[in-house]
């Protein structure tokens, strides 16, 4: 921080010129390792360069270099709040690539999860943003939900976070009764419960609302200009859900609303998030009355691996397995472009394949990189402390945006 | 082919294609649909007015994403991929303009904002250049790197690694020093896919020329030298059966050394000076 005190050349009196600051990239409110160069005048933003890659592993570097199933963990990696919701872009492009079809249980157990990974998600993004602008006591007990989430997770797949579980073709291996079970009891009760005792602290809070109305006010047009997507685009009133409008797995079987803001600032996105809480328990509570039995991938054995039990009788299965796991399946030539409604926003997977059995290239759309881009231009004018309510609202983690 | 896969289903690409290439006229150069993609390739030159035709005039309003493809075995080595979105009509559509190291891509910052940060991201990992875009920094890469490196002639462990000195007390620079090699695991079939030599397989590419032998020679037997029936015989003869039991037992491997009587102690030089010297001194 560099302050200079300069005499102004026609009156002689002293005036202050405007000074920059680094805000980051170790800083508790930057969500991660994001350094911005802030411009002020006095205590109002001028301008903010962000400086973004400072997590950049070389991750799309990587996937090229390993075969498809081996390339899916660095999916989890990738926004490790979310990481279910990663897999679910990079399966449905290689599905969409291989054309093949995923059973029904597979598909309601996907959107079921999905759908945990959303609740999980928001849970720390409204908790931390709360945090942000200075309450404590929300952000503690909706990380109880958090937890309970992380909980099923390993129940599911073994792993708290880095779950690996969605697989082309259908997901690794099926739940059991009781873990559904527990899922539908703890959305009647405890989860509702601690959520909303929660947001009956913040929601109404006087406080919350001066530091978040009217901060970072984004009109319908700039929003689609800059590229918004997920709770930023809909706070903006523009009610655009991927789960509604390109519906993937069962989600048009689902009956949900998709919750809009109408003033388009940091309270509306923290309140589309609230308000999506609900839907994704309501869609959770559909999957769980309406999931059929039967098998939980494909039975196209030149893409999925086949059981475990399989394999102790029958030749054929051994080398299946044997082949899947070290050559890996190939995918035929072509190039697609999959998108899916993370919790984030837009998450998209570019994918090229040569028709061998590692991808040749896979760009990963971050959410994170059009709304930290718009950071400049939606905080400019606004005071030094709004600076991290709008990053709060605007959800950013740094393994997706730098990848 | 019917579609089976369960990815995003958006707006029926129904005579979009055509609609596309027809109004967009000579500035596409290519168009296909494949995978359920519409993907025009539009002259590098035209792709700012190209997409401003789309999103004025065909309603993709939103610039989702631009990626770069590297392919080294073509003149023009890369690839810039515009992926487009229409809100209005629930529909995507991709464009691509493919460019060299030398040439320049116009800009799309003048239609779409957030383009801005994409092309930086192109720039800094493909090296291909934007012109127009007014700040065209790196933006991945830590601050003073060098090359571009998701190029696929750029090695996956790149050149320098760093780490914490605490000599100089600050980070520094120093080349790649890999402790193990860089393993690339090559899963390809051998009857299928791979057209290199395989590991232990050189002499066969050499040993092309002679001639086929009628009847192979096999030595599975012990009894089986390779050499012919003659030779086959004579080792029969000499194999010796197996020794009948005598009751004698056989000699055994020999005791330590150390507990020989007709060696000195074990312990070398320095124990037997110690021995000598005792009787001098009492």
């Amino acid at each position: 921080m560099s302050m200079q005190l300069e005499s102004s050349p026609t009156t002689g009196d002293e005036v202050i010129s405007n000074y920059t600051i680094n805000f980051g990239p170790q800083h508790p409110a930057a969500h991660g390792v994001l350094r911005m160069v802030m411009e002020l005048d006095g205590e109002i933003i001028e301008r903010i360069d962000p400086h973004v890659g400072l997590l950049h592993r070389g991750t799309e570097k990587l996937i090229e270099h390993k075969t498809y199933l081996q390339a899916l963990p660095y999916f989890d990696r990738l926004d490790y709040c979310s990481p279910l919701a990663m897999e679910h872009s990079y399966v449905l492009a290689v599905e969409k690539l291989l054309n093949i079809e995923v059973p029904l249980r597979a598909q309601y157990l996907r959107v079921l999860f999905a759908e945990l990974t959303r609740i999980c998600n928001h849970m720390l993004n409204i908790g931390s943003h709360v945090m942000d602008v200075g309450a404590m006591t929300p952000n503690l007990w909706l990380f109880e939900i958090r937890e309970d989430c992380l909980n099923f997770f390993e129940r599911a797949s073994g792993a708290r976070m880095h779950s690996a579980w969605f697989r082309p073709g259908g997901v690794h291996q099926d739940v059991p009764l009781k873990l559904l079970t527990d899922i539908a009891d703890w959305l009647d009760t405890r989860m509702p419960r601690l959520f909303e005792d929660a947001m009956s602290l913040v929601v109404d809070n006087r406080i919350f609302k001066q530091r978040n109305v009217d901060i970072a006010v984004t009109s319908k047009a700039d929003s689609l200009a800059w590229g918004f997507s997920g709770p930023m685009i809909r706070a903006a009133g523009v009610a655009w859900d991927l789960r509604k409008a390109q519906p993937y797995d069962v989600y048009d079987r689902m009956d949900f609303e998709i919750p809009v803001g109408t003033n388009s600032d940091c309270y509306d996105r923290f309140m589309v998030r609230v308000e999506e809480v609900r839907q994704s328990a309501k869609i959770m509570k559909q999957c769980l009355r309406d999931m059929p039995e039967g098998p939980i991938a494909s039975d196209d054995r030149k893409v999925v691996p086949p059981k475990r039990a399989e394999m102790k009788s029958s030749m054929e299965s051994l080398i299946h397995h044997f082949k899947l796991y070290t050559e890996g399946f190939h995918v035929p030539a072509g190039e697609v472009y999959v998108a899916t409604e993370s919790p984030k926003g837009e998450f998209g997977v570019y994918l090229v394949s040569d028709g061998s059995n590692k991808p040749y290239r896979c760009k990963i759309r971050p959410t994170a990189f059009s709304h930290l881009q718009a950071m400049d231009f939606m905080s400019k004018g606004h005071m030094l402390p709004d600076a991290t309510a709008i990053l709060g609202a605007i959800d950013v983690v740094f393994g997706e945006c730098d990848r | 082919m019917p579609v089976l896969h369960s990815a995003p289903r958006y707006t029926s690409n129904d005579s979009v294609l055509d609609t596309l290439v027809a109004a967009l006229g000579s500035k596409v150069v290519a168009s296909k649909e494949e995978h359920g993609e519409i993907v025009l390739t539009i002259a590098r030159g035209e792709i700012e007015n190209a997409l401003r035709a789309l999103r004025d005039d065909h309603g993709y309003q939103q610039l989702m994403e631009i990626a770069g493809v590297d392919y080294p075995s073509r003149a023009e080595r890369f690839e810039v991929v515009y992926m487009l979105l229409s809100v209005t009509k629930n529909h995507r559509v991709i464009a691509k303009v493919t460019a060299a190291e030398n040439t320049a891509v116009p800009t799309v910052t003048t239609l779409w904002p957030n383009a801005g940060w994409l092309e930086r991201e192109v720039f800094d990992m493909y090296g291909v250049v934007f012109a127009g875009n007014p700040d065209l920094r790196r933006i991945l890469t830590d601050y003073g790197f060098e090359g571009h490196p998701f190029r696929k002639d750029f090695p996956l462990t790149g050149y320098v690694e760093l780490r914490y000195s605490e000599e100089d007390k600050r980070v520094v620079y120093e080349p790649v020093k890999l402790a193990q090699d860089l393993r690339s695991f090559d899963f390809m079939s051998p009857w299928e896919g791979a057209d290199y030599v395989l590991p232990g397989d050189e002499k066969a590419a050499q040993a092309a020329g002679t001639p086929p032998v009628a009847e192979p020679k096999v030595t599975e037997k012990s009894g089986d030298t390779g050499a012919g029936e003659k030779a086959n015989a004579k080792v029969a003869d000499t194999i010796a059966p197996a020794p009948a039991d005598t009751g004698k037992q056989d000699a055994g491997a020999p005791d330590p050394t150390g507990t020989r009587p007709d060696r000195g102690p074990a312990g070398g030089a320095r124990a037997n000076e110690g021995t000598g010297s005792a009787p001098e001194g009492s």
